[in-house]
Parts: structure tokens; C-alpha cells; sequence
């Protein structure tokens, strides 16, 4: 019986002191016609050898080779100390640390982390996550639409170049509380800041860099969002902060909400979950911001400590009336980051933030040397960039698959003209070799 | 004194070997780029190693103490399942790879449905949501696109028993139904009276947990099922308390139309200091083709994704990828390692345990809510007779139990039982821990008779004494950014 440990004696003691003759008796309650003697079609239990035999053969089966690709989830060099850590069974199996004086580590770290992000995105205020940046900006439109409750609309404007899934799971998620999404016109890939029309929108999205790795031009999109008395959504990078100019600081008042995927910060790319959301925002709203919150406090004898804190917002106080019903959030991933952040230091992340921008303009200045390559857009991009090749994209993916090189993200359906049309990435990982190589089976394929 | 990692942080100290050096790179124009530095901690790596290795031992978790948080499922989780998630095939597999270069991680996922759809007896199982609060809402919204499709539009009310989880009626909201409350009885059943009140033309449904969170198995559940689906709602399964009833019963023979399941509860999967989690949802054939996408099928060339194209009934996404994949292959392993009899014997060892436990609490004295009623795989007590004999209260004995090397079960939920413990001991715990644990909450009873300001004052013995959570809120300190 794996992972159960009683006894024949066990059972016999315990069974005695409950005056049954069998566990079956415990089930009584359950009407007989709903009881079923067990679960066809499962196979019988396996050892732990025989399981993880499994396993490594499929996960070998999916090694594909060198990563240049990115559109939402990046290959980075991931410090050993991280998981070593974050792996440690007392962060690995604790749980919601609502007994905040056994919860302290995870309730620290919490605030550490909250800390970091607010100040990495230049804002007050980081909640302790929720699932994934998709997610987060669903959240976040959530939280604009509530601040602006008074407002007689309730449309939110979002960018031509949001990331085609952040938008899908943005419509599926606020689509039942009234709330519309208008996509803002796109020029040369970015968002046009010429007589850009607010209307009565009651916020404004902006993602930088966006789906297409341009820089929008942040500052102006936040000022013209403001002067219509819209709020302003920035969907970030976190290791771009680094380097490019914080949601905080856009335009001259900056954005209210900033939120995005933590994947970036020492989480495995691992199928694109689980990673984290994050959302930061103005100490004036943070009783609209949904999901925990660490806060520090004292006991009696005057001694700092951690807890949970404004638990008035969430679902297990206000129920209904919650500002979300998020409970479960992505604890040990947020464990994970904030390691990572600390490992890296900010000279360090902005390293990383650096060689992800060369890499990937030396990536695109090899590429457009061959003839039939060409920059679809003349704009300033930071570690991803659209190349329209001379050849379907699709194929020449599985063509470069084939030869151990992940070469891109065809964007068939997500551009115009998107057949021949590719999204490529080279983060700090991808060396000049692997540049190269790159640039060798595409010649050759 | 809390010494955080910006009390150990000296400008200019780097861990280099983290990182590559920085060079130059072509120039941006200046009004993309950052003026003021972040507030990251500038430390050594055996600085970073020793302060989250510290921070790790100041935390309970079930790798060392035992952990009866009620409706959470704090069981084992095998370190096997870890292992398995953790090979570096599934680690580094980018979300976008084509499936034809990701058929190893398609089979485990394509499994894991058709798994998860014999334990529910559902039709059909989408992974793709991130945790049971998630899950709610897919299926919220599920019964929503239903009732829509079929001209029903005016059925915006979802109803929810009074003792139900606060996800419940929050999901409702976010779902754009209001929910409307269905009373408990004595004996912790939905009143069957009230029920029939409260359905009608505008019932979208009714979310349910069974066994309930009153921690008794819902025993009218097929008259519940009637009278619901009678007034043409239909009948969400909340999977928080699966654990109970796994490879014995199946929500879908109840009739339930939708479902979620918390791997993190029933199949093992770590709960991280808060999560991840996952809550695939299931359902029947009914409402089976408004399941979000994307979902994995098989076919003549091996297993692929099904997206929104294939599903024009789907409610859409959920995520910007296929959800927490890495917490879907450890529920995978788990349920292998399993198998048919291991899941049977998963409910029969957790009922087991919990009956075991509440007798010794009953024999010592300590009151049942429900005294006529089984135990399922966890169990609630009152102390409120305590708390009104000695002022001792829930929260006291929660804090107490700290010290004597236990977490403490759930308190205050559900919060129709005043000063409630929800205590849910699960399978992998021993006879030897559950006798200790009884043993404790007899002492600390002792103590809120012998010396009971002393028990309010509780813990003692751990880092940090009770913390206020009054000034928390008062003196909102949530970041260490200098104001």
C-alpha cells in the first residue's frame, strides 16, 4: 500500500475502538446505488522505479535542442541554489500560511518578494502573485473596472500587440461582468500615440515590449490615458526592468497597475506552467488589489514578524463580495524568484537584461545578412523580433527542429501576412556558437 | 528581530557567478530606459543560501510536522513525483513546441484525462485550469454559456449552502451570477425545504462539495439532484473533498453535470507555501463541449492539441499556455504509483484515520457538531463550551498547538459552527501521530482550565510570539521600500 502506513495491528486497534468490524462500515452514509466496487480501466499501482522509467524515457523523448524561441516564455540560466531551495521540503509542503507564527519563512519571503517587484516595476505595492501573466492582466482590468466604478463605461482598451492568449484568457475571464475590450489601432507593430482616441474608456493597456518584442511608446499612451481620466495597465517583463524604464516612472504621473509573468525570474520554461503572475499597484488602491498579502507586525515583547494581511478583500472574509475569488495562488513559484532576484542582484538582472538584448540584435543582424530575410518592422526592439523569411515558417520550423534548433514562433494567423513571418528570441543562454549553428542549418535547409 | 535580506545587502557585493558580464549592447533611445536602480539585494551566494535556507526552517510543512489543515488534504507527497516533473526533457520543454516534438509530455497529459475522467465518471476532463478557484469559475462559466445557448438567459442565480467554501459565492460574482444561500440543517445535510424555496426560473445551478464542508457525506444528494435539475439548474461538483471518496464513489453517478478537482489535495501535489495548485475540471456529455481549451486528443499520428477552432461551443482560455503542466505530471505519477486498489484504499485509510481521531477527541470530552454523523476523511469540533468555561478559545488552542510541535487544524470554517475545527488528519499519518495528537489537545484543555492566560498567550515556544493582526492593517507596512 504505497504511502499508507498502518499495521494489520493498527487497523485491528483501531477498528476496535470505533466498535466496527470493518472500514466498509465507515461508508454507510453513502446510498448503496451511488457506491461503485472500484475503477475500471485504471491500471493496477506501480513501483517508483517502474514509474520514474516511464517518465524519464518521455521526458528524453521531448529534448528538442537550442531555444530561440520566446513569445511569453524564456530560456534563462537558472542559478543551482534556486530549486535547491525553493525545493526544500519546508517550503515545498507548507500551505497558506494563515498560522502565521509556524508560517514565518514563507510569510518573510513573501514580503521580500512583494519588495522586490513593487520596486523593480516602480510601484508601492506587489500582492504574493496569482496564476500566470495572462491571468494577472485579467486581474488587473478587474481591479481598474472596480477603482473606476463610478465611471458610466465600462471599456478597456488594449493593444494590437498584446500577446494573443493574454487576450484570450482576458476575454474568457471578465467576459460575464459587463465589461468591454476594444483593441487600440497598431502602426508599423506598435500602438500610435497620434490623436490616440480614449473616449470613455476607464483604462488603457500597454505592453512593453509587446507581443512582437517593440517598445511602445510608454510615456505618451500613459499621458494620453490620463488626460482622459483613464486608468494605465502596464503588462511587463520583469527582467526587462532591468534595463528599460519601469511602469512607475511612464509618462509624468506613470502607470497605476503593473503586472505581468514572473517566469523569467528562475522559473524552468517546463511547458509554460506553472509559472506566476504578479500585479503591483498605488499604496491608494491596494484594497483593490486581489490575493494575499504579507504585511510586517510585532508580537507583545515588540519583536518584527509577518502576517497575512488587509484579509478583508479576499474571498475566505468577504465571500461574495470579494475583490477576486482567487484562494490557491503560486506560493513555491514566488519562493523560486525571489531567490533568483537575490542571486542575481540588480547589477547582475540587468546583466542578464543586457545580453538577452545583444544576443538577440546580433541574432536578427546574421539573420537579415541572408537575402529573402528582412525586419518587418523598423522599430526598437528589446530581445524578441517579427523577420519575414522567403519561405513558409511552419515548415522551416519542423525543417530546424529536425536538426536539434527550436528556431522561432511562426506567426501564421497572428500578423498579417504572418506565413512567412517568425518571432525569434536569444536569451543570455544562446552563445555565438549557437548563433552560428542557427545560421548554418538555415543556409543549408 | 526579523532581519530581512535588505538588512544584509552592502552596494557593490555581487554574486558573480550568477551572471554574465555585462557589455555593451546597441543603444536605445533614453526614454525606454530605467534612471534609478531597483531595490535588489546586493549579497554573496552563501548570503542568499543561508538566509532562505533559515527562512525554510522557520516554516511547518508536512515534510515536519503534522499538518491536519481541514479541506486542504495535507498529505505525503512523494518525493517520486517530484522527481518525475523535475527531469530535464519535461523542465526545459518551451509551451510553443510543436507536438510532434512533444508527444512524451501530449501521452502524460492525454493520460491523466482519461484518468481523472474514470475517477469522476465524467465524459470528458480539460486540464487546463490553475487551481480550484479557477476551476469554480470555468465551471460557473460553463453553466452559464449553457443556459445561453439554449435561450435561457434569464437564470443568473447560482446556489451555494450556507456552509460552502468562500470561493463559492466569490466565483459567482466573478462569474457575473449571484449566488443565493440554501440552508444547513442539524444534521449538516442541505435542507431539502429550503432548497425547493430558493430554485426556480432563475436557478443557473447549484455548487456543492460532497462531502460537504460540514464534513459529512451530503446524504440526499440524488433528491438534491432532482430538484435541481427539476427547475432546469444544473449541478456543479466542488472536488475539495474527493480525497473522501476516491475509487468508491464518482461525482458523475451523482449526477453533478460539471466538476474541478484539486490535485494538490487529492493526488499529492505540494502545496508550496500557497501553491501551485491545479483544478482540472471535468464534465458530461451535456456540457462537455463548453470546456476550455486547449485540450490533448489522440489520433492515427500520436497526440495533439485541440484549440478553440475545433471547440466553437468552449468558453475559451484560460491561460496563456496549457495551465500548471508541471503540477499535471507529478498528479500524473502520483496516480500511477496508485493505481486502481491504491486510490480505493486512499479514501477507505483517510475515513479511517479521521473516524479514529474524532472518537479519541469525543472520548476526551470535546464536542461533535454532529454527533450522529460518520466522520468522512476529516471531521468538525466545537469549542465553544471551552471557550465559554475558560475563555480559551479556537484561535487559543490553534496558537497552542504550535507548541506542541502540531499545525493546527482549519479554525473558524465552516462558519455556521462556532469556534470550529475542521481537522483533517489524511492516510499517511500513523496511528502513533494521531494518538499524539489527541494526547495534546487533552493537555492543552487541561491547561485552559489550570492556567488559561496562559494558553491565550500562546505560542511560546516557536520564533516569534502571537503577531497583531490588528496593527497589520493599521500600520500597513508591506514592502521595505523607504517611504
Amino acid at each position: 500500500m504505497p504511502f499508507i502506513p498502518h499495521t494489520e495491528q493498527d487497523v485491528a486497534e483501531m477498528l476496535a475502538a470505533l466498535g466496527i468490524a470493518s472500514a466498509e462500515e465507515l461508508f454507510d452514509e453513502i446510498p448503496r446505488s451511488l457506491q461503485c466496487d472500484g475503477l475500471d480501466g485504471i491500471a493496477d499501482g506501480i513501483s517508483e522505479m517502474s514509474m520514474l522509467n516511464l517518465m524519464r524515457a518521455r521526458a528524453k523523448n521531448d529534448e528538442t535542442g537550442t531555444c530561440f524561441l520566446g513569445a511569453g516564455c524564456y530560456d534563462h540560466h537558472i542559478p543551482a541554489a534556486v530549486w535547491d531551495i525553493a525545493s526544500r521540503g519546508e517550503f515545498l509542503t507548507a500551505y497558506t500560511p494563515y498560522q502565521a507564527e509556524a508560517s514565518q519563512g514563507t510569510l518573510q519571503l513573501v514580503y521580500e518578494f512583494q519588495t522586490m517587484l513593487a520596486s523593480l516595476a516602480g510601484m508601492d505595492v506587489a500582492n504574493a502573485s496569482v496564476y500566470d501573466g495572462a491571468s494577472a492582466l485579467a486581474e488587473a482590468i478587474l481591479m481598474a473596472v472596480r477603482i473606476q466604478r463610478r465611471a458610466k463605461s465600462k471599456r478597456v482598451l488594449v493593444p494590437g500587440a498584446l500577446h494573443p492568449t493574454y487576450l484570450a484568457t482576458v476575454k474568457t475571464i471578465v467576459s460575464q461582468q459587463g465589461i468591454e475590450v476594444d483593441l487600440l489601432p497598431m502602426q508599423e507593430g506598435v500602438v500610435p500615440t497620434a490623436n490616440l482616441n480614449i473616449d470613455d474608456a476607464v483604462a488603457v493597456v500597454v505592453q512593453q515590449p509587446n507581443f512582437f518584442g517593440l517598445l511602445e511608446d510608454a510615456d505618451a499612451i500613459t499621458d494620453a490615458a490620463h488626460t482622459a481620466g483613464a486608468l494605465l495597465i502596464g503588462v511587463v517583463n520583469p527582467m526587462t526592468l532591468a534595463m528599460l524604464k519601469p511602469p512607475g516612472a511612464w509618462g509624468s504621473k506613470g502607470a497605476d497597475i503593473a503586472c505581468g509573468d514572473g517566469q523569467p525570474l528562475g522559473i524552468p520554461m517546463a511547458s509554460g506552467g506553472p509559472s506566476f503572475g504578479f500585479l503591483c499597484s498605488r499604496l491608494a488602491n491596494v484594497r483593490q488589489l486581489p490575493g494575499r498579502i504579507a504585511g510586517r507586525t510585532t508580537d507583545p515583547n515588540g519583536n518584527e514578524g509577518f502576517v497575512l494581511t488587509l484579509q478583508a478583500r479576499e474571498q475566505h472574509i468577504r465571500r461574495a463580495k470579494a475583490t477576486s475569488n482567487i484562494c490557491t495562488n503560486q506560493g513555491l513559484l514566488v519562493t523560486a524568484a525571489t531567490i533568483y532576484l537575490t542571486l542575481l542582484g540588480p547589477h547582475g538582472l540587468r546583466a542578464v537584461a543586457n545580453t538577452c538584448h545583444r544576443n538577440s540584435h546580433h541574432l536578427v543582424d546574421r539573420l537579415t545578412s541572408f537575402e529573402g530575410v528582412t525586419k518587418r518592422f523598423d522599430q526598437p526592439f528589446f530581445h524578441e523580433c517579427v523577420l519575414d523569411f522567403d519561405r513558409s515558417t511552419s515548415t522551416l520550423q519542423q525543417t530546424m527542429l529536425e536538426q536539434g534548433i527550436l528556431a522561432g514562433y511562426p506567426l501564421e494567423g497572428l500578423i498579417e501576412n504572418g506565413e512567412r513571418a517568425m518571432l525569434v528570441c536569444a536569451t543570455e543562454t544562446r552563445t555565438e556558437a549557437d548563433i552560428e549553428r542557427y545560421c548554418e542549418v538555415f543556409a543549408n535547409g | 528581530m526579523a532581519s530581512t535580506i535588505f538588512d544584509k545587502s552592502r552596494a557593490t557585493r555581487r554574486a558573480k557567478a550568477q551572471h554574465p558580464t555585462l557589455a555593451s549592447s546597441p543603444e536605445l533611445p533614453s526614454k525606454f530606459l530605467r534612471t534609478e536602480q531597483p531595490m535588489l539585494p546586493e549579497v554573496s551566494e552563501l548570503q542568499a543560501v543561508r538566509h532562505f535556507t533559515n527562512l525554510a526552517r522557520r516554516n511547518f510543512s508536512i515534510d515536519t510536522h503534522f499538518y491536519p489543515l481541514g479541506s486542504c488534504t495535507m498529505k505525503y507527497n512523494p518525493r517520486g513525483a517530484h522527481r518525475a516533473a523535475m527531469q530535464e526533457g519535461f523542465l526545459q520543454r518551451h509551451p510553443l513546441t510543436p507536438a510532434s516534438h512533444s508527444q512524451g509530455t501530449l501521452a502524460c497529459l492525454y493520460e491523466l484525462q482519461e484518468t481523472l475522467q474514470t475517477v469522476t465518471g465524467t465524459a470528458q476532463v480539460c486540464l487546463t485550469p490553475m487551481a480550484g478557484a479557477q476551476g469554480e469559475l470555468t465551471g460557473a462559466l460553463m453553466i452559464k454559456a449553457y443556459h445561453a445557448d439554449h435561450g435561457d438567459t434569464e437564470r443568473n442565480e447560482i446556489i451555494v449552502p450556507t456552509a460552502a467554501h468562500g470561493t463559492n459565492p466569490a466565483t459567482a460574482s466573478m462569474a457575473g451570477l449571484v449566488a443565493k444561500e440554501v440552508q444547513v440543517n442539524a444534521e449538516g445535510d442541505v435542507d431539502l425545504h429550503s432548497l425547493e424555496q430558493v430554485v426556480g426560473p432563475k436557478t443557473a445551478g447549484v455548487m456543492l462539495t460532497n462531502p460537504s464542508t460540514c464534513a459529512v457525506f451530503e446524504r440526499k444528494i440524488e433528491t438534491i439532484s432532482d430538484i435541481v435539475h427539476g427547475a432546469g439548474g444544473l449541478l456543479y461538483y466542488d472536488g475539495a473533498n474527493l480525497n473522501a471518496i476516491l475509487g468508491r464513489a464518482r461525482p458523475g453517478d451523482m449526477q453533478f453535470d460539471v466538476l474541478h478537482l484539486n490535485l494538490h489535495k487529492t493526488f499529492a501535489t505540494p502545496h508550496g507555501g500557497g501553491g501551485p495548485g491545479a483544478g482540472p475540471v471535468g464534465a458530461n456529455e451535456l456540457l462537455a463541449p463548453y470546456l476550455p481549451t486547449p485540450l490533448v486528443a489522440k489520433d492515427e499520428n500520436g497526440y495533439r492539441w485541440v484549440e478553440q477552432e475545433e471547440r466553437p461551443h468552449s468558453i475559451g482560455r484560460l491561460s496563456a499556455f496549457m495551465g500548471n503542466v508541471g503540477i499535471l505530471l507529478r498528479a500524473y505519477a502520483y496516480a500511477l504509483m496508485l493505481g486502481r486498489d491504491g486510490m480505493r484504499r486512499v479514501s477507505e485509510f483517510a475515513t479511517l484515520n479521521a473516524n479514529y481521531l474524532m472518537q479519541r477527541l469525543a472520548d476526551a470530552g470535546f464536542e461533535l457538531p454532529y454527533p450522529n454523523r460518520r466522520a468522512t476523511h476529516e471531521f468538525t469540533i466545537s469549542l465553544r463550551r471551552e471557550a465559554h468555561e475558560t475563555t480559551v478559545t479556537a484561535m487559543d488552542f490553534a496558537k497552542r498547538l504550535l507548541d506542541y510541535g502540531f499545525h493546527a487544524p482549519t479554525t473558524y470554517f465552516p462558519l455556521l459552527i462556532p469556534e470550529c475545527f475542521l481537522i483533517e488528519p489524511t492516510e499517511t499519518e500513523t496511528k502513533e501521530e494521531l494518538d499524539a495528537f489527541a494526547d495534546a489537545m487533552i493537555a492543552i484543555l487541561k491547561e485552559s482550565h489550570d492556567n488559561p492566560a496562559y494558553v491565550k498567550q500562546a505560542p511560546h515556544q516557536q520564533s516569534i510570539g502571537r503577531l497583531d493582526e490588528v496593527q497589520a492593517v493599521r500600520k500597513l507596512d508591506v514592502t521595505a521600500i523607504p517611504s
